[in-house]
């Protein structure tokens, strides 16, 4: 089987931009739409009285949405050319766009801002970029769109790259891609299309196919947080004792001295099992089963790290934090933190400060945190955490919030 | 950066999904009290069974098998769904529709109507009667404009109902598993797989299948588009002629509305070929009760449906 490659990127900007179009296109052209879906989207532009077929209607929501006039945080879509599979997290704009844009962000190699070439630059545009910039997605692409709809002139394709990276440069963003494209009449979305033979770069879809995404996992930093414990206590394995989890980071080899967090025990790696047989050397994000040379205890929760390399450890730390529930943030309520595989209790010791999402100011002096705010918060916590910041390791260096009373996941954090 | 242990062995797309199904599947088995795995006897939760193993061997499943029994399945995929359960070592739990019907909590309008609507109520009955607080389901995203909005840890309400405006924002790989008493979740290690995923997945890993899923020969009549199987719950009607066609399933269910594809693919690497090339989606294709409306799959959810 030929070897492909994942790719997971992330759609940003809201239905007037020409998001699902874009979206309608790109499985469109990359022969992603089977003829039945095709058909019923047929049905549904006649009834409504349009003509031709509206690739739009093909990321149409549920019957509850229809109704109800609302729309429903976070789609996932598939597609696959012989290059990559890709999965597309797709978030609708509007109010809860920061909820929904960190939510669909989190897992993303990739984000796709749209800007209508006629509007230039907006505070919308500036906010996603923000946003992508907090949850570290580590490539941006920016698609000026409907391009057909300005002459296909360079001239405003270039003032719009000139304004948005003039902005950009006061965020921690990577790697920026511009395109021009156009989405309704597919210039340089999948094909190149013959209106702007100015543009020298790749299209979109070559673009999604070629960036390099190998280096978007820490591949330093070993990091494995126990899941499980297995203990079958058969004969056949009566001493069977491996510790069972995912590589969320780095790599490690049979013979590596790792220490166990928060204890401090050390040891030696005496194998690296799976189902298929023991692997001399494993990486991210593989799921192993590590065998260690001595028995110590360790439970799920505890993280194994190298013992060259340790995160630090504290009961007290700084993150960003995004409040993504309708209740508001009560500091006088329990809440619970799971942080890789462990949940621990915490308090919010103090709200440092709130970042306005438009202007990027900061606003200290706030006491409650709404949905959709972000801020930066200190707390103490339970149990003393192996804490990596999140800019140097998504995996280990992100967690959520839990209220204890009503079980819902409440916020997101991204340690400092 | 600095590093000079250059990791030479890339990591393909199925491994990658397969580390995932992995890593849920012991977050399940960690987080939750009393979870259980939903199988019968089709493609998916046949993958689910190799993720299980790879996620828990040299141990057993922390979970039971469980398989909600229309007992309009296909005689072919019973037999696999005992004889796979039995190799494996592992419990399975099999609770019946007829039960169901008989204790008038089914009540149908017709004995040959489809039974797949009414799995729900057989498996909330089972729910309770266990206790299962999670149910490990192998449906994916990519079936259905429903199952592209739901979470991967899924959470129902004491009725088993699913909000789809009341879902738990769920971020990197975070989940949480936490329930009240008498509430549940359902949760889709394969969620991110497509069906060529689980095709090229059942290949690399040499899994068998039942044996209708590749082509034979069989009797079926034309209906409302689709060819569907003669059995003893589908005769032909007047002016419906029979005829005998080399046909294989894409997915396995209700015998009355589960209808093959015209195919001559006799391997997996045919499969593989016929799923790279077909035009039409596999709930299209081959699910009678989702062309019912464009909302079935989610009033079905809504419902209790896994």
């Amino acid at each position: 089987m030929k070897n492909i490659e994942l790719l997971r990127f992330i759609t940003a900007g809201s239905v007037d931009d020409g998001k699902s179009t874009l979206i309608g296109r790109l499985l469109h052209d990359s022969k992603s739409i089977f003829e039945d879906q095709l058909c019923a989207i047929e049905k549904t532009t006649k009834r409504r009285g349009l003509e031709g077929v509206d690739l739009s209607l093909l990321t149409d929501g549920l019957q509850a949405e229809r109704e109800q006039g609302i729309t429903i945080d976070v789609a996932y879509r598939y597609f696959a050319t012989p290059k990559r599979k890709f999965i597309i997290a797709d978030t609708p704009g509007h109010e809860q766009y920061t909820r929904n844009m960190v939510t669909g962000a989190s897992t993303a190699n990739l984000a796709i801002i749209l800007i209508d070439a006629r509007r230039g630059v907006l505070t919308q545009t500036k906010r996603h970029a923000y946003l992508a910039s907090l949850v570290g997605i580590p490539h941006l692409v920016v698609a000026v769109n409907k391009m057909d709809l300005v002459g296909y002139s360079k001239e405003v394709f270039e003032s719009i790259v000139r304004e948005f990276e003039e902005f950009a440069s006061g965020l921690n963003l990577r790697n920026i891609i511009p395109i021009p494209i156009s989405a309704l009449a597919g210039d340089n979305v999948v094909e190149r299309g013959s209106s702007m033979p100015w543009y020298g770069g790749e299209t979109l879809l070559e673009v999604l196919e070629n960036i390099e995404i190998n280096h978007d996992i820490n591949m330093e930093d070993f990091r494995f947080p126990v899941q499980w414990v297995c203990r079958p206590q058969t004969e056949e394995w009566h001493d069977f004792r491996g510790y069972m989890g995912r590589i969320e980071s780095g790599s490690l080899r049979i013979g590596d001295a790792v220490t166990v967090l928060p204890s401090g025990r050390t040891s030696r790696v005496r194998a690296i099992s799976t189902f298929d047989g023991n692997l001399i050397e494993a990486v991210a994000p593989q799921s192993v089963t590590l065998l260690l040379e001595d028995e110590i205890d360790i439970s799920r929760g505890d993280m194994i790290v190298k013992s060259e390399n340790r995160p630090g450890l504290s009961k007290e730390f700084e993150a960003m934090l995004c409040w993504l529930s309708e209740d508001r943030l009560d500091v006088r309520r329990r809440y619970l933190i799971k942080h890789a595989t462990k949940t621990a209790r915490i308090i919010i010791d103090r709200i440092a400060c709130r970042v306005n999402v438009n202007t990027l100011e900061q606003e200290p002096g706030v006491e409650a945190l709404s949905m959709n705010d972000i801020a930066r918060v200190g707390f103490k916590v339970q149990h003393a955490l192996a804490i990596d910041s999140y800019a140097k390791n998504r995996a280990t260096g992100s967690f959520i919030v839990i209220d204890e009373a009503t079980n819902n996941t409440v916020a997101a954090g991204m340690m400092i | 950066m600095g590093n000079l242990n250059i990791i030479s062995r890339k990591l393909t797309h199925l491994d990658v999904l397969e580390s995932e199904a992995i890593h849920i599947m012991r977050e399940v088995a960690a987080e939750c009290g009393n979870p259980a795995l939903l199988f019968s006897g089709g493609k998916d939760s046949i993958v689910l069974l190799r993720l299980a193993e790879k996620a828990f061997r040299p141990a057993k499943f922390p979970f039971p098998l469980l398989h909600i029994d229309t007992e309009h399945n296909f005689p072919e995929v019973i037999d696999f769904r005992d004889r796979r359960a039995l190799d494996l070592g592992e419990r399975l739990i099999v609770r019946s529709m007829e039960d169901s019907i008989r204790q008038n909590r089914v009540i149908l309008k017709h004995p040959g109507q489809s039974r797949n609507a009414f799995q729900s109520v057989t498996l909330l009955d089972a729910i309770a009667e266990f206790r299962f607080d999670a149910c490990i389901g192998g449906a994916r995203r990519d079936e259905e404009k429903a199952r592209a909005k739901e979470r991967i840890f899924s959470f129902r309400d004491e009725f088993g109902q699913w909000d789809p405006k009341n879902q738990r924002p769920e971020l990197w790989d975070l989940y949480n598993a936490r329930v009240h008493p008498g509430e549940n979740i359902r949760v889709f290690p394969i969620s991110n797989w497509t069906e060529m995923d689980v095709w090229q997945y059942i290949a690399r890993e040499r899994l068998e299948i039942p044996s209708i899923y590749f082509a034979h020969r069989r009797q079926v009549i034309r209906r409302g588009g689709s060819l569907l199987p003669v059995s003893h719950l589908v005769r032909p009607q007047e002016n419906e002629r029979v005829e005998e066609l080399s046909v294989r399933f894409r997915t396995v269910g209700d015998m009355t509305c589960t209808c093959p594809v015209e195919s001559d693919a006799s391997t997996l690497e045919d499969i593989i070929i016929e799923t790279a090339t077909t035009r039409i989606t596999e709930r299209g294709a081959t699910r009678m009760d989702d062309q019912t409306s464009e909302a079935s799959m989610e009033l079905r959810k809504k419902e209790g449906y896994f």
